[in-house]
């Protein structure tokens, strides 16, 4: 009730604020800014979306569905979901121990791991791909012993699951540390007192009081893992029907003339990432909405 | 359970925040912790619960030694300081948590469960949230939830730290006498740790006094009101005057007055600071036999029921605070400005510690 009576208070505080001639811009100013950032966006963002959806329907329908169900192009969609079912997960379990670790204890050399975690951040992807190459290729590090092992992983699918697995990874553990440091760790000390153990602690407690951020950063995660080029690019050797992801896969089509194909798969691309973005939208809706009766509640 | 806290220590880097601390809380007492903010408290009650490992010394639970027992195993209550109520369960799951946890030979069942929390719930007057979370409940509310969540293990300590600290000032009233009847009724032996006096020596069967790492001192409300051990312990208590005198062979002078003590009898000519409460203030119009000396009345404070004077003594030296009631104000018919005899009551005398190392 007394969230209810808070929101609806400033939401009646904002609408006079808008109304109100003293405390806003003149309307030209108001409209130049929205007139600018429309035409960006169309521009930039809008366009090139609708082009894709286009151009990859413009042979029609039939020849739209064919390259999508070409051999290829199914073993490149494969490829990417394999590599997305593998990093995702791998990363779910080292963000959320990676955030836990910083945000609920104290110990040496804090700084430096999280400094490390910004690391593929801050590294370009292809860097990233030519480290894996420098480790495990023919002429690397490993690259004796593994040939010896007849086990591939430049060129192959583990060096595209090890790069994707790079570059996503500091996707939940960002997401999570600023929330579980604001939380705190008084909620986890009430659990240990009360007898429960750590696992329980971290179903029981922990998990409910992330899940929103933690979905926000498996999505955030996802939709990289899906649309990796560069790091993948230097890792698979570009075979046809192996080690080909769908952003691969979309540029040896285009390469070859074949824009129909190029921009279908494209679209494919397309669609998941407005998939991704309209369940991102929904989850931050969602946090805001729990963040807003905490806050209401702690107002009164 | 008794508790017992031996030369216990601990530091948190370069700062002492408990420095050989030694303590008894007997079985079924409510003891309060207090101090002012840094002084050690809270650490000491954290180490206690077991959310803390003392550098040194032990904590002996009904003469056992706990120190290295785990939290899980100590069979404590913590009620914290922010509450820390599990946000996203319900009322019911929140006090239902410390039994649900439990390993499954132990574990009570649904039916069982359910008629405990609604017990604890009426306990603490509040079974109608049952089905509320966290975040829709006001302070005081959440308060006593919490309280109800640690009582539901069976706890034999019963730890709160800062109970009161975040409620404004009528609940908080309310809710401390609530807390002294509950502990009649449930004889658990209970820590709680308070920076606030007038809770302490409310709510308390014994009050530990702490600054700065120490115990200052141990006693009932009455013994470290009325005879306090240290200057600490006096100017903490409530309000004070303090007077800078001299001390020799058992005798302290205050201004112009002379008083006899009952200790302090090989000082000599040693500084000292005498401390007077301001109820023990007694004003008077004319110079009586007793030792008294003169003031200037330099303002009054007449809202309540108490009458509160700030003097100046002739020799302008210091500001004195008295208290009157408005009986004995209106008895003496002053204002401000007017010249009148300040006579004080119960001085107690602390050899200025500087001097006497």
């Amino acid at each position: 009730m007394a969230a209810a009576t808070t929101i609806s208070q400033y939401s009646r505080y904002n609408a006079k604020v808008a109304r109100n001639r003293a405390t806003s811009e003149p309307v030209w100013i108001r409209w130049a800014l929205i007139g600018i950032s429309l035409a960006f966006l169309t521009l930039f963002l809008f366009i090139p979306l609708a082009a894709v959806f286009t151009e990859a329907l413009r042979k029609g329908f039939e020849t739209y569905i064919a390259a999508l169900v070409e051999p290829d192009a199914l073993s490149a969609i494969q490829l990417t979901l394999v590599a997305a079912a593998i990093a995702v997960p791998l990363n779910l379990v080292f963000g959320v121990a990676a955030a836990w670790a910083i945000a609920k204890f104290e110990f040496k050399g804090k700084s430096i791991l999280i400094t490390l975690i910004d690391l593929p951040f801050a590294v370009s992807p292809v860097i990233a791909g030519l480290i894996y190459v420098l480790i495990f290729g023919l002429q690397g590090w490993f690259g004796e012993w593994l040939s010896d092992h007849d086990f591939k992983v430049i060129f192959a699918i583990p060096g595209i699951v090890l790069a994707t697995i790079f570059v996503t990874f500091p996707f939940i553990a960002r997401e999570l540390i600023p929330l579980m440091q604001a939380q705190g760790k008084e909620e986890e000390e009430a659990g240990l007192v009360l007898g429960a153990s750590g696992w329980q602690i971290f179903w029981k407690v922990t998990l409910p009081n992330i899940k929103w951020g933690l979905l926000y950063g498996v999505i955030l995660t996802n939709a990289r893992a899906m649309g990796e080029f560069g790091a993948v690019s230097v890792v698979s050797g570009h075979i046809r029907g192996l080690t080909n992801t769908m952003p691969l896969h979309v540029e040896i089509l285009y390469n070859e003339y074949n824009y129909a194909a190029a921009f279908a798969v494209a679209s494919l691309l397309a669609f998941l990432a407005l998939v991704t973005l309209a369940l991102k939208s929904f989850i931050e809706w969602q946090t805001a909405r729990s963040a807003q009766i905490n806050e209401a509640s702690a107002d009164e | 359970m008794s508790i017992e806290i031996r030369n216990v220590t601990k530091n948190f880097g370069s700062f002492s925040a408990l420095n050989n601390v030694s303590l008894d809380v007997p079985s079924g007492e409510l003891v309060a912790l207090l101090g002012p903010s840094g002084c050690g408290k809270t650490t000491l009650l954290r180490i206690i619960a077991g959310l803390e490992s003392p550098d040194g010394g032990n904590i002996l639970f009904h003469g056992n030694d706990a120190t290295e027992r785990d939290v899980r195993e100590r069979q404590v209550g913590f009620v914290f300081q922010h509450y820390a109520l599990f946000r996203h369960m319900t009322v019911f799951e929140n006090v239902a948590f410390g039994l649900r946890v439990r390993p499954r030979a132990t574990r009570p069942s649904n039916d069982e469960i359910k008629r405990r929390v609604h017990e604890l719930l009426e306990l603490v007057q509040l079974d109608w949230l049952a089905d509320r979370y966290p975040p829709q409940l006001s302070g005081g509310q959440r308060q006593r939830i919490a309280l109800a969540r640690a009582l539901a293990v069976e706890p034999r300590v019963l730890l709160l730290d800062e109970p009161f600290g975040a409620l404004d000032a009528k609940v908080r009233k309310d809710l401390r006498r609530w807390l002294r009847r509950l502990h009649d009724e449930l004889h658990i032996t209970s820590v709680f740790v308070t920076h606030d006096q007038e809770e302490a020596l409310e709510v308390a069967d014994r009050i530990v006094v702490m600054n700065h790492g120490n115990v200052e001192q141990i006693g009932s409300p009455q013994e470290v009101y009325d005879n306090p051990a240290s200057p600490f312990v006096y100017k903490f208590l409530g309000n004070v005057n303090l007077f800078h005198s001299r001390v020799t062979a058992g005798r302290a002078n205050i201004g112009e007055i002379e008083l006899q003590l009952d200790d302090h009898h090989e000082a000599q000519d040693s500084p000292a600071f005498a401390y007077v409460r301001p109820h023990d203030i007694e004003i008077l119009k004319e110079r009586t036999g007793e030792p008294s000396f003169e003031a200037v009345v330099s303002y009054v404070h007449a809202i309540g029921p108490l009458v509160r004077l700030e003097l100046e003594r002739a020799d302008h030296t210091e500001l004195v605070e008295a208290e009157l009631t408005r009986e004995r104000f209106k008895e003496l018919d002053i204002a401000e400005g007017a010249r009148v005899f300040v006579q004080p009551r119960n001085v107690r005398v602390f050899l200025d510690p500087a001097s006497t190392s």
